[in-house]
């Protein structure tokens, strides 16, 4: 994982469709920037995509680059494939992070670490923009690595 | 103005289920588990199938209504109905909506039901094979997040190390189901008896938490209830079972997207239970049986925590299969083997194995009980749960 063009998870997984709603987003990642949803009324950020603030109920969510920082809050290490393209490819570690400077949102992204590497509950980790330029189209994911690391 | 309420207003008057078959093993196609499974009902309750005027499922059923009511000649049908959300967490629902189409009138004699022939259609345990993901599944499946395990695991992990609940306290739920199939000839995992050794030998499905026997099977089959008014069943041939309570929903923006509930590490059942005990006007120390879903361990213990069964704090040390045994365990348990051992068909042959504790007729009978708990899929959204009670409880 040392290999900075080492991705965390084989080719062949499902490439996420971008959408009107999350469009921002993904377009975002492309840039190495990591872009959320903010209401413009309120001054909440908000996550996963939708298209009302659940606060305040403005229609008008704007998007806001947030730091790309946080904590893990949870964690899981799958082992067994549930897609051929993991067949031989597990265990990987799949983290839950918290981003406290942005309304506690959280977000789903994989762990850069080995397969038998504790994974602890509070660590402070940051993003890692993994591209796969390759695609059609290209899209660019969210992972996570301990803050600090190597 | 009169108390709203369906307590003591309905019950179950039949129920039915097919063979269970491991996944792919079903001679039958799904439908015609479907049919067999309502006719069995009916008969059980000596009730003319055509007389049937209601079908209430969960879980995007594929056997629709108004194909059953074609297909059984059924006189009139007067009410149809689908809860929202996947897997078994419409279980209670479903009859819970049954329930209330009987007791305002809308109909009188409904089905609940669910068929499932995994081995047919696509399997719950396979991830998506579609070249991209939209919506929720965009932020997750990319990253191997894809399957029911994987998408609860994360509940699970922030529980129990939070609260310092050892793998030890889920095994026991596994050795429970697994103990109870051994006398139950219904069960799909009869005569595959299941030990701490062979448990824990186990391979991983999903750590820190999900060993394979923390997982349900998948399985083809199907299961019936029939619901009639109060009054009615007092005429029919089996001792009735009353409806005390049904619930279901969500807590607070329990289904925010991309693994945003605020209240995360949960089953969902924290405001359902409340409801659920409201209606009943009972507690969980007046249940005799309890039956809870397992779609994973972790997620009984989550059910079984937010119901008021089980402390946190005392986890562990109540969490031991002795206390789980239908004989002599201070909670008996999953008394058919349940999803893990008895067959996985999303929480319907819970409801079945409800009646027959309550009708002295089961198994591994639990010794006179009047209360039966059955706590529906959990960590899913909307979920449900359903008390059950004979004559005396009411």
């Amino acid at each position: 994982m040392n290999d900075k063009n080492a991705r965390a998870l084989p080719a062949g997984l499902p490439a996420p469709g971008v959408e009107p709603l999350s469009a921002p987003y993904w377009a975002g990642t492309r840039a190495g920037k990591l872009v959320v949803q903010r209401c413009t009324a309120c001054g909440r950020h908000q996550w996963g995509p939708e298209w009302i603030c659940h606060r305040c109920h403005a229609f008008d969510l704007g998007w806001a680059e947030v730091a790309p920082r946080g904590r893990i809050w949870s964690w899981e290490r799958p082992h067994h494939p549930v897609h051929p393209a993991l067949t031989g490819h597990t265990p990987y570690t799949i983290v839950l992070v918290e981003l406290a400077h942005a309304d506690g949102i959280r977000m789903v992204g994989n762990l850069l670490c080995g397969p038998t590497d504790p994974v602890t509950i509070g660590a402070e980790v940051e993003a890692v923009f993994e591209p796969h330029d390759e695609a059609t189209p290209p899209y660019t994911l969210v992972q996570w690595r301990l803050a600090g690391g190597a | 103005m009169a108390e709203r309420t369906l307590r003591g207003k309905v019950a179950i008057a039949g129920i039915g289920e097919t063979t269970y078959y491991k996944h792919g093993q079903s001679p039958d196609a799904e439908f015609k588990l479907a049919l067999r499974a309502v006719l069995a009902a009916c008969a059980d309750a000596g009730i003319d199938p055509r007389e049937v005027d209601g079908f209430a499922s969960y879980g995007n059923d594929r056997s629709e209504a108004t194909r059953l009511a074609a297909a059984l000649g059924i006189r009139e049908l007067r009410f149809s109905n689908m809860h929202w959300g996947g897997g078994g967490g419409g279980v209670a629902a479903a009859v819970g909506n049954a329930a209330a189409a009987v007791h305002s009138g809308m109909a009188d004699c409904v089905i609940a039901f669910r068929s499932l022939a995994q081995g047919q259609f696509a399997r719950y345990g396979k991830g998506s094979q579609a070249a991209t993901v939209t919506g929720d599944d965009a932020f997750a499946v990319p990253y191997g997040l894809m399957s029911p395990a994987q998408r609860f695991a994360m509940k699970i992990t922030r529980f129990m190390t939070d609260h310092g609940i050892r793998h030890e306290a889920l095994r026991s739920i596994a050795l429970a189901s697994y103990h109870h199939a051994q006398t139950n000839p219904r069960a799909v995992m009869h005569g595959r008896p299941l030990d701490e050794s062979k448990y824990d030998a186990a391979r991983w499905i999903v750590e820190p938490f999900h060993r394979l026997f923390d997982c349900c099977q998948e399985n083809d089959g199907a299961g019936a209830v029939l619901v009639v008014p109060a009054e009615r069943a007092k005429d029919l041939p089996h001792k009735p079972v009353y409806l005390l309570a049904a619930a279901q929903g969500g807590h607070h923006r329990s289904a925010a997207p991309a693994h945003n509930a605020p209240d995360y590490a949960s089953a969902h059942f924290k405001t359902v239970a409340k409801n659920l005990w409201a209606m009943a006007k009972m507690g969980p120390s007046d249940v005799d049986v309890v039956q809870a879903y397992e779609n994973f361990t972790g997620g009984v213990l989550l059910s079984l925590v937010e119901h008021g069964f089980v402390e946190p704090k005392t986890a562990n040390e109540f969490l031991v299969l002795d206390n789980l045994k239908f004989d002599a365990g201070r909670m008996p348990l999953n008394t058919s083997g349940g999803n893990l051992a008895e067959c996985y068909m999303h929480g319907l042959e819970m409801v079945n194995e409800a009646v027959r504790q309550l009708r002295g007729t089961a198994c591994n009978q639990v010794r006179d009980p009047n209360v039966v708990a059955v706590l529906g899929g959990p960590m899913v959204t909307p979920v449900s749960s359903l008390i059950l009670g004979t004559e005396a409880s009411l």
